[in-house]
């Protein structure tokens, strides 16, 4: 019979050899080889203490970001939800009032910022979509929870902490993003 | 006649404390293999093995323990309730039971009181020993058995005929050792491997039958087919729970604990410290601890062995099991034992 591939064998059928049937031999080389595993560097990694590091261009948690003066950047624009093909983005718009110029870059910021990360499948659209660079995805991916609704993140999970105040947990959450954001 | 009766009483005072000790330290043994069984497990598999209760992971039996207890005891209904129960019973007294004839030492002195360390220095010491560990095979049958449970029961029956089958080739590899020594007692066969060398030198295939009958009787890898997780869903002890369950998994590691100091008394010289004449120290307290100590080296190695074995080899089919011991292991053990007779009566007449 014509053979489809040019890689088949002919299968050996001959009887074993008197060593091959002591099996001893071939369970001594078994044993050899685990044992060589012995001594043989884990590639584990310890979870809680040591973290795999992920590519540039990962997609974890997102973050809300502020602009260098600590300004919530977001202006409700709702392109990320638009965006988001697992509609996990929920937003509500509100006016900035005067005396708040100091939190909201521009006049309109959003009052409430939701992001549903059990039905987010980071794709990272809302990153392309936003046209304020204030929606990134993080390095960080979700951690486990009790109740469903702690996978739903409001605006105090996701903001970036404030640089002017809070400089060093700052430069924290920005080393955790991993990749260059305004 | 008071002299007679404190000196009785001291006697059983100190075979009780020898007992409490042996027991603990079989126990702790036993708990520690498990962790050891999943670290060399680990290790061997380029894992890291439990590390997280305690460092390294050493509170982990303990953690397990504490879980076992814990756990719910569910005993089935259609079980037979009396039987379910003692099974495991019986499978845990006959694993410590053993203990009782092996000598773990030479002799201490105790305030001018020579102490041997050992239970009970029977003169049938090897016949007790094969005597209760076919015992532990009940564990297992009535276990099975009352479980209800055509898997149980199949990993009953299996377990019944594989004890039975390596049993004869174990016994007939041990009767070469005994030719040579003469004395079934476990003291005596140690003293004579002092005096003449260790066994393992004059019967190295008694030695390797013995140990495969050893894996077979303690239903390790490769001849765990009583247990077979992945084909008979843990076999015997599939309806057991809590520590019922605990005291079935806890019996294994006994007895390989056991049976690796049983293997290093009949051919590793036992308490003999290798390369160190023994006799010259006899009596003094640190000999006795020292060679104490030597035996349980020699019983951690061979369980190293045991477990090093279990994550190398895996398990024979049934045909492939019985094939082994009846067409492989029994009449290699005659012949072995026929050419040792013939030797030794040579050796005599001449």
């Amino acid at each position: 019979m014509q053979s489809l591939t040019n890689r088949n064998q002919q299968v050996e059928r001959k009887p074993m050899t008197f060593a091959e049937r002591l099996y001893l031999p071939s369970i001594f080389k078994g044993m050899a080889i685990t044992f060589s595993h012995l001594f043989k560097k884990t590639p584990t990694i310890r979870y809680p203490e040591q973290k795999r590091s992920f590519s540039a261009v990962f997609r974890g948690l997102h973050i809300l970001n502020r602009d260098e003066e600590g300004r919530e950047r977001c202006t409700a624009c709702g392109l990320c939800a638009v965006a988001c093909p697992a509609e996990a983005i929920t937003m509500e718009a509100a006016e900035r009032q005067p005396g708040e110029e100091h939190l909201y870059r521009e006049e309109k910021y959003a009052a409430k910022y939701e992001v549903n990360m059990l039905r987010c499948i980071f794709c990272g659209l809302c990153e392309e979509a936003c046209p304020k660079d204030a929606v990134y995805l993080s390095q960080t991916f979700a951690p486990s929870n009790y109740a469903r609704q702690g996978f739903i993140y409001g605006k105090e999970e996701l903001l970036i902490p404030n640089p002017v105040t809070q400089p060093e947990e700052y430069a924290k959450a920005k080393g955790a993003v991993g990749k260059d954001i305004k | 006649m008071y002299l007679l009766l404190a000196d009785w009483l001291l006697t059983l005072i100190e075979k009780f404390v020898l007992i409490a000790v042996i027991v603990t330290t079989a126990l702790i043994v036993a708990m520690y293999s498990t962790y050891a069984e999943r670290k060399i497990a680990a290790f061997l598999q380029d894992r890291v093995g439990p590390n997280r209760a305690g460092p390294f992971g050493l509170l982990q039996p303990l953690a397990d323990g504490v879980k076992l207890f814990m756990k719910e005891e569910i005993i089935p209904l259609t079980s037979s309730r009396f039987l379910f129960i003692l099974g495991p019973m019986l499978a845990m007294i006959t694993a410590t039971m053993t203990s009782a004839v092996i000598p773990w030492g030479s002799t201490i002195d105790i305030a001018g009181r020579v102490v041997p360390l050992q239970i009970a220095d029977i003169n049938i010491g090897v016949l007790y020993i094969f005597g209760v560990v076919s015992l532990g095979v009940y564990g297992i049958m009535i276990g099975g058995w009352a479980s209800n449970n055509k898997f149980s029961l199949l990993a009953a029956v299996r377990g019944a005929s594989q004890m039975i089958s390596y049993e004869l080739a174990m016994g007939l590899s041990l009767l070469a050792v005994l030719l040579i020594v003469g004395d079934l007692r476990m003291s005596v066969i140690v003293n004579h491997q002092m005096a003449h060398g260790w066994n393992v030198f004059y019967q190295p295939l008694g030695f390797l039958i013995f140990f495969v009958c050893a894996l077979a009787e303690c239903n390790r890898t490769p001849f765990d087919l009583p247990e077979a997780e992945n084909e008979l869903n843990f076999g015997y002890h599939q309806e057991y729970s809590s520590m019922k369950l605990g005291f079935y998994l806890f019996a294994e590691y006994i007895n390989m604990f056991i049976s690796g100091v049983v293997m290093a008394t009949l051919f590793f010289g036992g308490y003999d410290i290798p390369f160190f004449n023994e006799a010259a120290h006899a009596g003094t307290w640190w000999v006795g601890l020292l060679g104490f100590l030597c035996l349980m080296t020699k019983a951690a190695l061979s369980i190293f062995l045991f477990m090093w074995i279990r994550w190398t080899i895996p398990r024979f089919r049934f045909d492939q099991l019985m094939n082994l011991g009846w067409r492989g292991l029994l009449p290699l053990a005659l012949i072995n034992m026929l050419i040792t007779a013939a030797v030794v009566l040579w050796l005599n007449t001449k």
